[in-house]
């Protein structure tokens, strides 16, 4: 096995290194909570058939995306999958937009062409919703063999799922970036199921960090309920990555909460199972610990959850107040138009 | 005028690309060292180094995706493919990315990415690598798909299709590559919308596109033997289609014969045909005639080989069926 | 009832896991649901205390429904946060309308706009499959004008110019056998234009249809011989009688006729139509020229050199029996439109086409087959009191019968003297085809068919 490895578990702590600014504590605080409480409207609105379609909820692993995430500079790029809410939050797409793209309207950030599993944003190089398992892995190696050419020193982070590891695109793209000595984090969000079919029913060897060994791509496993153990990995990674040292794989080991989509019976969990990694939920997890510390002070909690809920009620009235695309512009952008808003460079 | 070949004229399209445009860069399987399977980047390695004559590994998802990726960063990338059947291991990036981006993305992102690839049958090389699926890639929005079968053609689309913002996709037929002929020096950029008459006729109207477009000539040229003047379309680009060109020569020939190496059942001469007759049905003087591939998988066998494409007996058959 | 996918109509609650009085969060399990797909567990996303169930354990209930109310620990009862419409009763039989269902109507697919015909198109248009139902049901399309797009001619234009007094509705048979020649789009306008009647030309394209090349060579030859419709109509008996006298003329010319004449006892015949017709309102009434009609066209199975036509010198046989009817004109003038298919058509569709037929000639409704195809003529005279008619025959035909008046005479029959009912049946032929031999022995064929009425 190559590189480093972190050890899982709460290891580090909020009071030391760059993560541990009071600030920047309630940051990570929000941000995951701004995720979860805007996820668990879209299952409220689901259910009165507001939001169509499938609706994969992200409720569990907000660590993953806040950890990573947090740590980019606004030139890196990210490809998501298609359970990527909190990935769209968390770069900084507007709630506002990504739930107007959930009703379906001209002002969500896809103009409603995408939907739920297809979130974009030209501006903060967000480059989806991919929503075929796999896909976005040789995109991810694509950005950032156009930032090696161009000599920018950009980040790709691509956010993928254990099921991925399954598909031959993972190993073709791994392989291609490590050859190539592309800057491409590769991130594993590795929820113990693809879909409904566990890890150890679908892989030989269930140690996802020794296949980016076989090829030579450095490898970090990580607690991906720890959000403060997540961006550690993550800083580091990014930054040796940003440096030109390759590659870099984190296996973010995670859980979600919920089911895989909204009509999912999940008869493939235990319920003990799933009460078991509640108890490591990751916004109890930080709340305890800069509660613990000091960090978060006595209403500071209430404040935030304030914060979120009104943000979440202004997004959904937003997008309810939001119009539809007419249909006589059904066929706009298949291919381009003279004008765009965001092209890379 | 120089003497070239269509390989040669390719390879002049791409140092143009890659000269005229710092972004261009080619990638794929044995382009560089090995200098292409079909000979058609040979010394360009040496020329641009290996940043911009990129070999790849056998994996054909990956450098199209990573193809995407970079148009999608900012890069003109030409990626080539060693022949369409090989394409359908990198069909869920072509489809299912480089078709959709653009659109998903509500027109936030588009894909300036081209592929080229060999497609089609005669070189004995039987059914993995000799089939002719270019109708496939014209059935999906998103994509332009183009077919070059004259040596302007192959000298001048790439150009275009590099400056075009979205994914093109060239098919270069298999049996063209060492069709020799004369070349303009300063021969360029041609369009890559419209199709083309390549011979003028009154009594008949031939449809053809890349590696038919020389049976259809060849039928013609027999044709006017017998008194009968053939016209001759070949359509460059499959999608979008050129349906102005098509249906206003049928409208003055009444008659219309596709040539296609394609199968029959639900190819781009099937798409040609509806088109006829949802536009010019009153003009026609004979059911529209289709002249395609056997529908086997391409044998080996040169005798079955030959049978299984189109040939230009098949096609005056077919022009004579018409009454013509 | 939570939608808990888009396909998901209605759910069954299969199991209540709160019960009145229960307190419960937002987010907490409240149900377990059943559904077409699978068991799923409900959430609720109010925190409050159960004031009732509505929904009993089995019951299904469509998607929006309201399953139970619950109080919010907050507020008093007036601000009862049930997270669907309120009910109107312990258990509402009809669910609510979905109170959450999208306010704002998604707005429908426009249509593309239908591009507009093409207007160099001559009217009418007809595609090739309309042309035959017209040819087969006996509808002039000429007469119709199109309800399709840019004015072309439809299936059901033709159909209901086929049903004339809104009969049952039946649509018009596809009978047997091919009627006129096929056509190409492009032939069929270009005829139009270079005023060329498709029907007699003989189509030299793909399955013998008419295709561009025939209709210009039938123009050089024919130059609008006819310009249609375009005669003044006080002129029409005297274009009429000249064009009969030079077509009569050119029979005389170019025909050897031959003529033969037998008596026919139609004794069987008549007392079979009494008989028949005892059966059959008045209006459906047989009368003896539909069987003298039958008879001839199944005669000429037996002698097939009655039945076709002369071209460019030699005889081409008919495998159709197309049976020229010749019909006086009241305005002077006689016309031998045909009754396609005689040979297939039972007597009582034979009498409705005959009838159809007359009527039409006399308005002038023929289409233009019905003049140019019969492969064979019967003329009869009976009720102007002739007792035997020499027909000359309508080229490029080689046969025409001629029925006179059915009259009783005295008829010699086993020895004894009676009066019977009688037809004088004659025969003109053409001796380039047959000759008086096997005129005879169509003649006896026909006189042996109606001995048998009830076979024909």
């Amino acid at each position: 096995m190559t590189g480093a490895t972190a050890a899982g578990g709460g290891g580090a702590e909020p009071a030391g290194g760059p993560t541990g600014e009071k600030d920047h504590g309630i940051h990570l605080l929000q941000q995951m909570l701004r995720i979860r409480r805007f996820e668990e409207r879209c299952a409220e609105l689901y259910s009165h058939s507001l939001i169509r379609g499938f609706l994969h909820l992200d409720i569990g692993e907000e660590a993953c995306a806040v950890g990573v995430i947090d740590t980019l500079s606004p030139d890196d790029a990210v490809v998501a999958t298609y359970r990527e809410h909190g990935h769209a939050l968390a770069r900084g797409i507007s709630m506002r937009a990504a739930m107007a793209e959930l009703e379906g309207k001209v002002e969500g950030c896809s103009r409603g062409r995408g939907g739920s599993m297809h979130l974009f944003d030209a501006a903060t190089r967000f480059y989806g919703g991919n929503a075929i398992v796999g896909g976005g892995l040789p995109i991810a190696v694509g950005l950032a063999l156009a930032d090696h050419l161009q000599g920018r020193r950009a980040v790709t982070a691509c956010f993928f799922g254990d099921g991925a590891v399954a598909e031959g695109e993972f190993h073709e793209s791994m392989n291609l970036a490590a050859l190539w000595h592309l800057p491409v984090l590769f991130c594993c969000e590795n929820n113990l199921y693809a879909m409904g079919t566990a890890l150890d029913r679908s892989e030989s060897e269930t140690d996802l960090s020794l296949k980016a060994a076989g090829y030579r791509v450095p490898s970090w496993e990580v607690d991906g309920m720890d959000v403060l153990a997540v961006e550690d990995s993550a800083r580091s990674a990014v930054e040796t990555v940003r440096a030109g040292g390759g590659p870099h794989f984190l296996e973010l080991r995670t859980y979600r909460f919920r089911a895989h989509s909204m009509y999912d019976p999940d008869r493939y969990r235990d319920k003990a199972e799933i009460e078991q990694w509640k108890q490591r939920d990751p916004i109890p997890l930080l709340t305890e610990r800069l509660t613990a510390t000091g960090v978060l002070a006595e209403g500071d909690l209430e404040r935030i959850e304030g914060e979120v809920g009104a943000e979440v009620d202004d997004a959904v009235a937003f997008a309810e107040a939001g119009t539809y695309e007419a249909t006589e512009d059904l066929e706009r952008f298949v291919t381009s138009e003279p004008v765009r808003a965001g092209e890379g460079s | 005028m120089s003497k070239v070949t269509y390989r040669e004229a390719m390879r002049q399209a791409i140092r143009e690309a890659l000269t005229r445009d710092d972004r261009a860069f080619l990638m794929g399987e044995d382009v560089g060292r090995y200098g292409g399977c079909y000979a058609v980047s040979l010394g360009l390695l040496e020329e641009f180094g290996p940043e911009r004559i990129r070999d790849t590994p056998l994996s054909e998802s990956a450098f199209v995706g990573a193809g995407i990726g970079a148009a999608l960063g900012g890069m003109r990338p030409i990626v080539e493919i060693m022949t369409v059947n090989f394409s359908l291991l990198a069909l869920d990036q072509i489809v299912n990315n480089a078709a959709t981006l653009s659109y998903m993305s509500g027109g936030q992102f588009n894909v300036p990415l081209v592929i080229r690839m060999t497609t089609g049958a005669g070189r004995q090389l039987a059914a993995q690598h000799s089939h002719s699926l270019e109708g496939w890639y014209a059935h999906v929005p998103g994509l332009r798909a183009l077919a070059p079968a004259t040596l302007e053609d192959a000298r001048g689309m790439l150009w275009p299709a590099i400056q075009d913002p979205d994914p093109v996709i060239i098919f270069e037929h298999g049996t063209l590559y060492n069709v020799e002929g004369e070349l303009s020096d300063d021969a360029g950029p041609v369009d890559i919308n419209t199709a083309a008459i390549r011979r003028p006729g009154d009594d008949v109207t031939i449809i053809t596109y890349g590696g038919t477009l020389r049976t259809g000539l060849g039928a013609a040229e027999q044709l006017a033997g017998s008194g009968v003047s053939a016209e001759v379309i070949d359509l460059r680009c499959l999608r979008p289609l050129d349906t102005a060109t098509i249906v206003s020569s049928v409208a003055r020939t009444h008659r219309a014969v596709i040539v296609d190496e394609g199968w029959r059942t639900g190819s781009l001469s099937a798409e040609v045909s509806a088109r006829i007759m949802e536009e010019v049905f009153y003009d026609l003087d004979a059911p529209v005639a289709r002249v395609c591939s056997a529908e086997v998988p391409m044998p080996y066998a040169k005798h079955l080989e030959d049978a299984a494409i189109p040939q230009v007996a098949d096609v005056l058959a077919a022009v004579q069926m018409l009454g013509g | 009832m939570p939608s808990l996918g888009a396909d998901m109509e209605a759910g069954t609650i299969a199991q209540w896991l709160i019960k009145p009085g229960d307190e419960v969060h937002r987010g907490g399990i409240v149900a377990v649901v059943e559904t077409e797909k699978s068991t799923i567990e409900v959430e609720i996303f109010e925190s409050g205390i159960v004031d009732e169930l509505l929904v009993h354990e089995g019951e299904s209930v469509p998607v929006g429904a309201v399953l139970a109310h619950v109080t919010s620990r907050t507020a008093e009862a007036a601000t009862a946060t049930a997270s669907l419409s309120p009910p109107t009763g312990p258990f509402p039989p009809p669910p609510p309308p979905v109170a959450h269902e999208n306010p704002v109507a998604v707005p429908t697919r426009v249509a593309p706009p239908i591009p507009a015909a093409r207007s160099t198109v001559p009217a009418p248009v007809v595609s090739p499959v309309v042309r035959r139902l017209a040819e087969r049901s006996g509808v002039d399309l000429a007469t119709l004008s199109g309800s399709g797009l840019g004015g072309t001619v439809t299936r059901s234009d033709v159909e209901r110019a086929a049903q004339p007094t809104g009969d049952e509705g039946a649509r018009p048979e596809w009978a047997p056998g091919r009627v006129g020649p096929r056509s190409s789009p492009f032939a069929r306008k270009l005829a139009t234009e270079l005023g060329v009647d498709l029907s007699t030309l003989q189509g030299s394209g793909p399955h013998g249809s008419v295709i561009e090349r025939d209709v210009r060579l039938a123009a050089e030859v024919t130059p609008a011989e006819t310009p249609p419709a375009t005669v003044a109509s006080e002129d029409r008996p005297a274009a009429m009688r000249r064009a009969i006298g030079a077509l009569m003329a050119r029979s005389k010319r170019e025909i050897p006729h031959y003529y033969l004449s037998t008596t026919i006892d139609l004794t069987a015949p008549t007392a079979w139509l009494e008989q028949a017709n005892l059966e059959r309102p008045i209006t459906g009434r047989l009368i003896m020229s539909v069987l003298l009609l039958k008879a001839t066209a199944l005669a000429v199975k037996a002698v097939p050199e009655m039945n076709g036509f002369m071209v460019d010198g030699a005889f081409a046989p008919s495998e159709a029996v197309h049976v020229g009817v010749a019909v006086s004109l009241r305005t002077g003038g006689v016309i031998a439109p045909a009754v396609h298919n005689v040979e297939h058509l039972a007597l009582d569709d034979l009498m409705a086409g005959l009838k159809d037929l007359v009527g039409r000639a006399r308005t002038g409704v023929l289409r233009s087959s019905e003049m140019s195809d019969p492969t064979i003529t019967v003329t009869n005279l009976g009720d102007l009191g002739v007792e035997a008619v020499f027909g000359v025959i309508y080229p490029p035909q080689v046969a025409l019968v001629g029925f006179g008046r059915v009259m009783e005479r005295a008829w010699a029959q086993d020895g004894m003297l009676g009066v019977h009912p009688c037809v004088t049946a004659t025969l003109s032929a053409d001796h380039r085809v047959s000759d008086g031999h096997r005129g005879g022995r169509f003649l006896a064929e026909i006189d042996r068919l109606l001995q048998e009425p009830e076979k024909l």
